[in-house]
């Protein structure tokens, strides 16, 4: 089990790392521009948009820690 | 230009990462012995070479809108990681990365570490240099796998990935010691605003949006990832600053 756990902590750690809000956010701010892309509306802008206030928070929050 | 924007960011990653395994295993060597550390070196190549093996034609079969989303979400939030160290570093909220103090670290832990022998290596010397490469290593595959399929070319990046080992090996078999003069904080500032460009621009495509002027928004795309990052190093650097300016004290 706990040799299940290290492996699940070392994928966790290597793909999301430090700050797992940022990659939930990232992941809305995906789901996000499927939403729009399903609407007339040009989605391309939604996730540079995004990407910099997730960048913006994330790095307050490494500040702040 | 994609595919030179692959090359590149494929040839970049690879170096960074290479540089920061070299450091690992020169110290195992040099504390522990050559065997043992080369013998880790190459079980840990090993591996990689047999995940690269597996996932690589795995990921040519899944359909490439499906992939886009996948592989630039997983992308966007590996590049955010790197760029958001990197950004600290550069306005100084985050150490510098020294391989130099690195490396004396390493070796250091590599001369106290007790020697236990198993199937004739020092064990201690083994692993430091299997998990440095491992490690390392693995950062590489995800970034040439990704990029590579994503781009239709996973020959192409890996061979930006060969050209990078082929250089950081030459150079540190001839100098034997870490490439402390490798300019590692803009190289991985550099990557980091790759990544995060590859990401945003392949997830969005993968999520149904279509770029305006398709391939060429990738500069367009690179061009925001870049001003906006030094944007927030030239607000970081003074917000520390002005943290480290005594109240009531002009400078």
């Amino acid at each position: 089990m706990s040799r299940l756990r290290s492996f699940g902590r070392f994928w966790w750690d290597f793909v999301i790392g430090d700050d797992w809000v940022a990659a939930a956010a990232v992941v809305a701010a995906i789901a996000a521009t499927a939403a729009v892309a399903a609407t007339r509306i040009a989605a391309w802008w939604v996730l540079p948009v995004a990407v910099l206030l997730v960048l913006w928070v994330s790095l307050r929050r490494a500040i702040a820690a | 230009m994609s595919a030179a924007f692959l090359v590149l960011s494929a040839f970049l990653a690879s170096a960074v990462e290479m540089v920061e395994a070299l450091t690992i295993v020169l110290a195992a060597g040099l504390a522990r012995g050559w065997r043992s550390s080369l013998t880790g070196v190459g079980a840990a190549t090993v591996v990689l070479a047999a995940i690269t093996a597996t996932l690589g034609p795995a990921l040519t079969v899944i359909p490439i809108n499906a992939l886009r989303l996948v592989v630039g979400g997983l992308l966007l939030v590996f590049g955010l990681q790197w760029l958001r160290k990197a950004i600290l570093r550069a306005s100084g909220f985050k150490a510098l990365h020294n391989e130099d103090a690195i490396f004396a670290e390493q070796l250091t832990g590599a001369r106290t570490a007790a020697r236990v022998e198993r199937a004739g290596v020092d064990w201690y010397g083994f692993t430091l240099s299997f998990k440095g490469v491992l490690l390392e290593g693995l950062e590489v595959v995800f970034i040439v796998l990704t990029f590579g399929s994503t781009q239709g070319s996973i020959p192409l990046a890996a061979a930006g990935a060969a050209v990078a080992l082929v250089l950081v090996a030459g150079v540190g078999i001839a100098v034997r010691a870490p490439l402390a003069r490798v300019p590692e904080n803009t190289m991985k500032f550099t990557v980091g605003i790759m990544l995060t460009t590859f990401g945003i621009f392949w997830s969005a495509e993968g999520a149904g949006a279509h770029w305006p002027g398709s391939d060429a928004a990738l500069l367009g795309v690179l061009a925001f990832v870049c001003a906006s990052s030094l944007l927030l190093v030239r607000l970081l650097q003074r917000e520390r600053r002005a943290r480290l300016t005594p109240l009531g004290v002009e400078t």
